[in-house]
């Protein structure tokens, strides 16, 4: 009976929400076509937000990937909020999951020597990308948030292969600390400099070379440690207590 | 006509809202709400896109880019989406070690 | 019809199918690898609109993280649901 309802009522939110698309247009847009009703001068602009990032982001932040210029950039606050939030739920996940951490340890059999000799090989391999990744964000595709996971998942293979194995929580607090300090306390040197929260302070460079975009590579390389370290915080968590 | 990617972003929520309703399971309901979190972020993707453009990369061949905010609020939704998704299945893991069940209904029975 | 339209509704047919048996089943076990599933052929998705950053992360944390992050809260508690 209470399939039915559900699947009644799944049905009528679906045709909801499919006419409620009809009208939005999927690949004919132009982004230039969205208009920008400017509050203060109470004016309607030709200059959409979308076109104007793209026309202007590499002149404004000095980054060549939009995506990190939006990010860490123009809503860096944003993203401020964002990790802040990451903080607190991998804070919840370690204080819940302490007070079951004494009752009883599970019995783990030994993985084989294939999967703990290729753990041990591949694991440089894996965090060198993941460094990699947030060090050329304001460059290529990726950045703090892809890099973080990729090294929180080299944790993981480590986890998996060797049962006696734990991250010592004292590094991965210490770490987190710090990049979560260097992000605030780059948003304040802004502040201190120029008078706007998390101000681009540092010269731009030539863009497209690896020292460029200022502060965006210090506050995306805070971000990936920050990212990784509580992510691998969230698998130690889950993992339990093993012997 | 409605197009397509809109349509199977659509059925992916609705998917996820049919088995929060209909299922008794507390880690299955915790796995619709991660199915209606995917599907949201490809209806964001896919509104943004862009016939014919390319990634939001300064790229001297292409003139036309897709838009880049929806994937600036994607990549961060992503992240924290996981870690609340942990923080409720830890939640989960202690309700069973106190309870011993997963089942809706027998946790009502323990409330009486 | 084109090849981004057919790549796409081949994608979005299996992607619908793994949503499907992801709900579907009572062994919460191949739920958990069902779900990875969509989150690995919505992360190719990603790629085809264009949003390589967007399927970086789905990649990593969709298919390799919160499978994982599933697979050890099934561990911790019963694989069968009633």
């Amino acid at each position: 009976m209470k399939r039915i309802v559900a699947a009644i009522l799944a049905i009528l939110i679906f045709i909801v929400l499919a006419l409620a698309f009809v009208k939005i247009p999927f690949g004919n847009i132009n982004l230039s076509d969205y208009h920008y009703y400017n509050p203060i001068t109470d004016k309607q602009t030709s200059d959409s937000v979308p076109q104007h990032y793209l026309v202007d982001g590499k002149k404004d932040t000095g980054s060549t990937n939009i995506v990190t210029a939006v990010v860490v950039d123009y809503r860096g606050f944003d993203t401020l909020g964002e990790v802040t939030v990451l903080f607190l739920a991998a804070t919840g996940v370690g204080s819940i999951m302490y007070i079951f951490e004494k009752e009883k340890r599970r019995k783990v059999r030994r993985a084989n020597a294939v999967v703990e000799t290729a753990s041990q090989l591949l694991f440089g391999f894996i965090v060198l990308f993941g460094a990699y990744i947030f060090v050329h964000g304001h460059l290529t595709p990726g950045g703090g948030f892809p890099g973080g996971a990729v090294i929180a998942s080299a944790f993981l293979l480590l986890y998996l292969a060797y049962p006696r194995f734990h991250a010592e929580h004292k590094t991965l607090n210490v770490a987190e600390s710090l990049a979560g300090l260097t992000f605030v306390i780059a948003g304040l040197l802004g502040l201190l400099i120029s008078g706007s929260f998390l101000y681009n302070f540092l010269p731009f460079g030539v863009p497209t070379y690896l020292f460029s975009a200022g502060i965006i590579p210090v506050i995306y390389v805070a971000v990936g440690v920050k990212v990784g370290s509580e992510l691998t915080g969230i698998v130690d968590a889950m993992m339990g207590v093993r012997e | 006509m409605i197009p397509y990617y809109y349509l199977a972003s659509i059925a992916l929520i609705v998917i996820g809202i049919y088995v929060v309703i209909a299922k008794k399971n507390l880690i299955k309901i915790i796995i619709g709400l991660d199915l209606m979190d995917t599907g949201v972020n490809l209806l964001l993707i896919a509104i943004g896109y862009v016939k014919g453009g390319t990634a939001p990369i300064e790229n001297a061949n292409y003139a036309l880019y897709v838009d880049p905010i929806p994937q600036a609020l994607v990549l961060t939704a992503i992240v924290i989406g996981v870690s609340v998704m942990a923080l409720a299945l830890s939640m989960v893991i202690g309700l069973y070690k106190n309870i011993g069940t997963l089942e809706i209904d027998e946790l009502r029975r323990v409330k009486e | 019809m084109d090849l981004f339209t057919l790549v796409s509704l081949i994608l979005i047919i299996a992607m619908l199918i793994a949503a499907v048996v992801a709900a579907e089943l009572k062994d919460l076990l191949s739920a958990a690898v069902a779900l990875g599933v969509v989150s690995l052929i919505v992360s190719i998705l990603f790629y085809i609109l264009q949003a390589p950053d967007v399927a970086i992360t789905e990649a990593s944390i969709g298919a390799g993280l919160s499978m994982a992050v599933l697979i050890f809260a099934i561990k911790h508690t019963e694989r069968w649901e009633k």
